[in-house]
């Protein structure tokens, strides 16, 4: 493995790390509903604070299900991923065809020329 | 995490709009200007908002045993400058609030000016001040994109508290509330920001060199050195 690719990989390992040591360590315990979303507990610290307030609009469109909903974020990241992975493979693929070409006319001189002429 | 569809009172929901509209605006025609005279930046900027697409779907756990999702916008910033993020920060909230119910329609103002524009320009700003200072490319990269990320959650944070002061404390006491929700939240999560942004930055230096030089993200090779190379 080269030295890169060890670093790249020490990156994720460490992101990975980050994620999963909260929830190892069981940082969660103390809440009643550990690892909610912070939106959600801003939305309970809201109506802590003004216990009247009552939303005034609703989302057009609200996933029926917990799961539906994951779906969507799923998808939201898929389409990501799917965009960042074709682009890294177009560039490399390129790169890939650049060098070979350039070993081409490094190994053909003659063929080089003729392409000048021309 | 953004500001739910429906939880900023009506007058502070159309103020954020209006402060936001503007740099949106002026973000989209950077957006047309890059395009038009750099059509082969396309690729590299579809590739910015695809990485704030996977970014802001990934929710984490976080130490204070809340969950919330990185921002993905220092990428875009440091490589397009902030205005062009802007567009694609709109573009990704957009998505989420009407697909996702997540954030919202009436809050899209508020969540744009934390995510799409306050973010990208303190991310960036910190990349050039860190860079100035002589630091590599990386830790410029890392510190800007923490910074992108930290900062939205703490403008978010500023926007609840304006719109529900504390009946006790005030403003402050709010602030130091939802400041503790999102803010304290969101540290290791800036941090696996910063590091996913350098992973991704080290691929385009090895994959991109051509957009980073004109970019200006990678700097030219010295006039002297080019004669030499000339040279040799």
């Amino acid at each position: 493995m080269s030295r890169n690719t060890k670093i790249n990989g020490l990156l994720l390992l460490l992101v990975a790390a980050l994620a999963v040591l909260p929830l190892a360590l069981g940082l969660g315990d103390h809440k009643e509903e550990p690892f909610a979303g912070a939106d959600a507990e801003a939305e309970t610290a809201i109506t802590e604070i003004e216990p009247d307030y009552e939303p005034w609009f609703s989302p057009l469109y609200e996933p029926p299900s917990g799961e539906i909903e994951s779906a969507l974020f799923a998808l939201q990241a898929a389409l990501g991923a799917g965009v960042l992975a074709y682009y890294f493979g177009l560039r490399r693929g390129r790169r890939q065809g650049e060098e070979r070409a350039a070993a081409r006319t490094e190994g053909g001189a003659p063929a080089a020329d003729a392409d000048k002429d021309a | 995490m953004h500001i739910a569809e429906g939880y900023l009172p009506p007058v502070h929901a159309a103020a954020w709009g209006v402060a936001s509209a503007p740099f949106v605006v002026h973000g989209v025609r950077a957006l047309t200007r890059e395009v038009r005279a750099n059509p082969e930046s396309t690729l590299l900027l579809g590739a910015s908002g695809a990485f704030t697409f996977v970014l802001s779907a990934l929710k984490l756990p976080s130490v204070t045993g809340s969950c919330s999702h990185p921002t993905g916008t220092g990428l875009g910033a440091i490589l397009f400058r902030p205005p062009i993020m802007a567009v694609l920060g709109t573009i990704t909230l957009l998505f989420q609030a009407l697909l996702l119910a997540h954030g919202g329609l009436t809050t899209l103002g508020a969540n744009v000016f934390s995510m799409a524009i306050v973010g990208p320009w303190a991310g960036y700003g910190t990349y050039l001040l860190v860079r100035r200072a002589g630091a590599p490319l990386m830790a410029a990269v890392f510190s800007g994109a923490f910074v992108a990320d930290l900062s939205t959650y703490c403008v978010t944070s500023v926007q609840l508290a304006l719109a529900f002061p504390d009946p006790g404390s005030g403003v402050a006491g709010s602030l130091a509330k939802f400041g503790g929700i999102f803010a304290v939240t969101q540290i290791p999560l800036a941090v696996s920001e910063g590091l996913l942004t350098v992973l991704v930055m080290r691929l385009l230096t090895q994959s991109s060199k051509g957009d980073l030089l004109r970019l200006g993200v990678l700097a030219a090779p010295k006039a002297a050195d080019r004669r030499e190379e000339a040279a040799a």
